[in-house]
């Protein structure tokens, strides 16, 4: 090589542009990625942060004997005679009496817009107060309304004066009354607990609309994964990795398992609809058929993060336990599998994260389904949050969009505090060696 | 160099290991060919020759290390004071309480330093309590020359040790089960000349327990360590003697070449 140092040759030149090329390459990569996911994060949390506050009425309601115990024994047999109807009828005559009480102009506004403030749901509910504690009728109690959806929405940005001028369910008049009653502190939008403990509610209803029994219904699944992927998945690795003799046979076992891992999850929902229900005769949208199937999905995506983590421990800790006299087993106990513990758990709970988030298979089972009563145990209906997520986007009322960006909110906490669990679990075991 | 290994003569002793016709095929590769050796009690062995000889694939057999390597077929008859020890009856974990074994790379477990000498007795339940697995931890270390470096810190990691110390804890690791021969597969060949020389002291007071074999690439090392040298050769036993023999007046033209540098 001759030339100067202090200049470039055309080849050094040519590599050198190749090479910042190359990084403007991967650097675009990086930043198209990043925006994908602040614009993902952007879109979902503006949309769903407001399903987590709820507008409410709070507004006394007499519970009228008359109306609702008219033998005036307090018989729950006799009263749950008594039907919701007659509930909102006592509402709807409750808000109207506060609202002549507090002298606020209706403002061109019909009885039935007032009515119509009130959500159903908030019958049923007083209904289920009434019934769990019979003392209260006869009473006034300061009671806590739902609004409904059009009413809440008109708080959100959701409604606004010319969309009601058009839409049937609610009026411009309905939505000046109701500023009038946020002044007079009637009407108000809080903080709503409910989104997280109460259950679906029907099409009409969107604000009544939670995700208790999705959340239940998903952490049953999810423990029902846990005890069986756990000890089966590691067991087989064990085996697989330590002990198998290898063959054409243990050969086969591994091809199969890595494409196991790559079949689409609605195949394991069909195979979960043959085998659990059709043929083991397990309930329709139960939690135990939901976890079987989440198992059966799961155990090839531990088995293979598993087996890498048991082949990453060096064979001179095999030798040096075997060169003492232990046995196969305990150097698999003693030594293999704590040094594997950090990348196993990491595996696992990676595998967990996907089973949480996986619907298509939970949709052939049933767990579709409008479930109304949270589920006892494993063999009860349930619903899961992803599912849930789905059957919200399908539904009409625009109510209901923010409830699934919302339950999509739920549904990324969860996956973020499993992570962080994978994290802190990983750094606690990691040994050097 | 004559001197030293004059010195070092020792008598005949009862016969540890003994190996005859011993025969190793890796699949169909045949790795170790006829050797025929016999492991003196109290006494170093030293195997050399170039590498890929077989000379850490026999040391493997006397322990049955080789049984974790699912194409290794051995041959032959090896037995360790007159029992075979292939025989179907023998179970490789109480044969390798008595065949103690050291690696070429420091290999300590990732627990405590107390820990790591403590497994041994632990798992073939060679002590009773605390206070006598603590009794025997003092003596192999002591034994290894690493007591008076790490008294003050047992509970530590061990792989926390510096090369030779972490050998020298292997060994202390290896003699707690009270072994009666002591396998060493190039023990030195990762730690520098001082480490080096502390552990070959070492194995020069272990030979007043143990019957020790070490396999070995420095032929320096074999002459000042061992009694009896092995000269392996394309898996071929081509000379065993005693070592002053083996350096000063081979029988073998191979292994002449080898220890003057002709063949390696």
């Amino acid at each position: 090589m001759s030339g100067s140092l202090l200049t470039q040759d055309p080849r050094t030149k040519a590599r050198n542009a190749a090479e910042r090329r190359f990084r403007g390459y991967g650097l675009t990569a990086i930043v198209v990625a990043l925006l994908a996911l602040v614009w993902l994060l952007i879109s979902i949390f503006s949309a769903g942060l407001p399903a987590f506050r709820q507008t409410f009425l709070t507004f006394p309601v007499t519970l009228d004997e008359k109306v609702l115990d008219k033998s005036g024994t307090r018989d729950i047999a006799v009263m749950s005679k008594v039907t919701t109807v007659a509930f909102a009828k006592l509402l709807s005559q409750s808000i109207e009496a506060e609202i002549t009480a507090r002298g606020i102009d209706l403002g061109g506004a019909s009885a039935k817009d007032v009515t119509k403030l009130v959500s159903e749901e908030s019958a049923a509910t007083l209904r289920r107060m009434v019934l769990a504690d019979p003392a209260l009728v006869g009473t006034t109690i300061e009671f806590t309304a739902l609004a409904t959806g059009r009413i809440d929405g008109y708080y959100k940005g959701r409604v606004t004066m010319e969309s009601a001028a058009l839409d049937k369910n609610t009026s411009p008049e309905q939505l000046v009354l109701a500023d009038k009653l946020k002044e007079a502190g009637i009407l108000g939008t809080r903080l709503n607990s409910g989104f997280l403990t109460m259950p679906d509610a029907s099409d009409k209803r969107p604000e009544a609309a939670g995700l208790g029994i999705a959340v239940v219904g998903s952490f049953l699944m999810m423990v029902v994964v846990l005890v069986l992927s756990l000890p089966i998945g590691v067991a087989a690795s064990v085996y697989l990795e330590e002990f198998a003799p290898k063959n054409w046979l243990t050969d086969l076992i591994e091809v199969n398992i890595a494409n196991l891992a790559a079949v689409p999850s609605i195949v394991y929902g069909i195979l979960g609809l043959a085998i659990f229900i059709n043929f083991a005769g397990l309930p329709q949208s139960a939690p135990i058929v939901g976890g079987l199937v989440l198992t059966l999905m799961t155990l090839p995506r531990i088995i293979i993060p598993t087996r890498a983590a048991l082949k990453a421990v060096p064979p001179s800790i095999r030798d040096a336990a075997l060169g003492v006299g232990a046995s196969k087993l305990q150097t698999v106990l003693h030594h293999v599998l704590p040094l594997a513990m950090p990348g196993i758990l990491t595996g696992m709970i990676i595998g967990l994260a996907q089973a949480l988030g996986e619907t298509a298979p939970l949709l052939l089972i049933g767990m579709v389904a409008f479930v109304r009563d949270f589920p006892g145990g494993l063999f009860d209906p349930a619903a899961a949050l992803p599912v849930q997520v789905y059957n919200w986007t399908q539904r009409g009322d625009p109510g209901f969009v923010e409830r699934a960006s919302g339950a999509i909110i739920v549904l990324l906490l969860f996956l973020i505090v499993m992570n962080t669990v994978a994290i802190i679990l990983r750094r606690k075991f990691e040994r050097r060696w | 160099m004559k001197d030293l290994v004059m010195e070092t003569r020792v008598d005949v002793q009862t016969v540890k290991i003994e190996a005859r016709k011993a025969q190793v095929f890796y699949g169909t590769n045949h790795a170790i060919k006829d050797v025929d050796v016999d492991i003196l009690d109290k006494t170093v062995t030293a195997f050399i020759g170039p590498s890929g000889c077989g000379k850490s694939t026999f040391l493997r057999c006397l322990n049955r290390m080789n049984d974790t390597i699912a194409s290794c077929r051995v041959e032959g008859k090896i037995t360790l004071e007159g029992e075979d020890i292939y025989d179907p009856r023998v179970d490789p974990v109480q044969l390798r309480a008595k065949i103690g074994m050291v690696f070429q790379k420091p290999n300590p477990f990732p627990k405590s330093i107390y820990d790591n000498v403590a497994y041994g007795p632990k798992i073939h339940g060679l002590t009773r309590n605390k206070a006598e697995l603590d009794q025997v931890v003092e003596s192999c270390l002591r034994k290894a020359a690493l007591w008076n470096e790490v008294k003050d810190r047992l509970h530590a990691p061990g792989t926390g040790l510096s090369g030779g110390q972490q050998q020298r804890l292997c060994i202390a690791r290896a003699i707690a089960t009270s072994p009666e021969v002591l396998l060493m597969d190039e023990p030195c060949s990762a730690l520098d000349p001082i480490a080096t020389a502390q552990v070959e002291e070492l194995i020069d007071e272990l030979r007043s327990q143990f019957s020790v074999v070490i396999v070995t690439h420095s032929m320096q090392q074999a002459a000042r360590v061992s009694q009896k040298t092995a000269f392996f050769h394309l898996g071929n036993l081509v000379e065993f003697g005693e070592t002053s023999q083996i350096f000063t007046n081979p029988r073998d033209p191979r292994t002449e070449s080898y220890i003057t540098g002709r063949i390696g």
